[in-house]
């Protein structure tokens, strides 16, 4: 839903690391916890970059998973059906330690 | 949201894709996904390419900006609340009696976030607070969320200085608005029991970032098959330290306990 405004912002981020050069491939990490829609986010880069340097490149998103770790009995476990829970003991007193990356890794350039 | 795949590193993956894969969680259900990824053919870029590292969050620039809000909500001394929900949850009914409560006890401000119209804008008027609207509609039919650099356009036109309180009525929307941090000191949510039990599961990012969850429209339970504790476990499932408040706009039950949140927010 807000997938037009994250590409707008990845635009602006790429365009600033690519120096007028032409942008063939775009990394991207995105945690699970991102409301993001991977098919609007490939729909949107293509509407927001014609005329660009970024015209017709292709966004590479690469998906991480949530993952908990427990501050009772310290494992560390996928967060399953979005419940907060160790998926271990099922202490509720958790904490993020990933999922909720919304990143550019990096970016490919055509060679000058 | 996105088929499993496990990182290792955190960081920076190359093409041949050698970390763990738990391949029982991977959705292959279209079949140019490749490794889990959104695009498969990706043959042929790695000749006469240059990789540059980014390593840049997307949201950097919006969180640079709410910093910037932040630093001048401080220096003013104005509490701010985020107030989000879906369509029709009933914030700005909630804001009318918050306003008619503080009208001359507290000094208030409105920012309201709206896609078009002022129609909500209008409702909130003389009541003695500043309001200052944001359409957020932008030709491609509207921002479905207020982000900091919109709230920070919008900071001319309310009397910082002279406020207690903003609040900040964003775009009715379960989705968006939870991922944009615009400065403010809280987030409440304003839920209604007719949205159904499941809604903190289906929407847990939104029920995750808030910090009160205000039931509304308590006044309509009895007429309702809502399990209102099964929508309690629920949330606690995705926000354990999330408060919970039972209040009706129209018959006041609540608001005052909403007041003494907000004053404390």
């Amino acid at each position: 839903m807000h997938e037009l405004s994250l590409c707008h912002s990845i635009g602006q981020i790429v365009r600033r690391h690519a120096e007028d050069r032409r942008v063939t491939v775009v990394h991207l990490q995105v945690g699970q916890l991102r409301q993001v829609v991977p098919d609007t986010l490939v729909y949107c880069w293509g509407l927001v970059n014609e005329g660009t340097t970024c015209e017709g490149s292709v966004l590479d998103v690469d998906h991480v998973p949530a993952v908990l770790e427990c501050h009772d009995c310290g494992a560390t476990t996928r967060l399953e059906e979005m419940a907060m829970v160790c998926g271990t003991c099922g202490s509720t007193a958790v904490a993020v330690t990933a999922g909720e990356e919304l990143l550019v890794t990096s970016i490919e350039l055509q060679e000058v | 949201m996105g088929r499993f795949h496990r990182h290792d590193d955190g960081t920076e993956h190359d093409h041949d894709h050698d970390h763990d894969h738990d391949e029982s969680a991977h959705d292959h259900g279209a079949p140019e996904h490749v490794e889990g990824r959104d695009v498969g053919d990706m043959t042929g870029y790695e000749t006469g390419t240059e990789r540059v590292q980014v390593l840049e969050a997307i949201f950097d620039e919006n969180d640079r900006v709410a910093a910037a809000n932040r630093a001048d909500f401080a220096e003013h001394g104005v509490r701010v609340v985020n107030l989000m929900s879906s369509p029709g949850a009933g914030k700005t009914t909630l804001l009318r009696e918050t306003l008619v409560r503080l009208q001359g006890k507290r000094r208030v401000g409105i920012i309201e976030g709206d896609i078009e119209t002022s129609i909500d804008a209008d409702r909130l008027e003389g009541l003695g607070a500043s309001v200052a609207l944001v359409n957020t509609g932008n030709g491609f039919g509207g921002e479905c969320h207020l982000d900091a650099p919109m709230v920070r356009s919008a900071l001319g036109r309310v009397p910082l200085a002279e406020l207690d309180v903003l609040f900040i009525e964003n775009v009715g929307n379960l989705v968006c608005p939870a991922e944009f941090d615009v400065g403010e000191h809280a987030r409440a949510m304003v839920y209604s029991p007719t949205e159904g039990e499941e809604k903190p599961l289906k929407y847990p990012v939104m029920f995750r970032t808030a910090d009160v969850v205000v039931v509304n429209k308590i006044d309509l339970l009895p007429h309702l098959d809502v399990d209102m504790d099964l929508f309690r476990r629920n949330l606690a499932a995705v926000n354990p330290d999330a408060h919970v408040l039972m209040v009706s706009s129209k018959t006041g039950e609540g608001v005052d306990a909403w007041l003494d949140w907000v004053a404390g927010a």
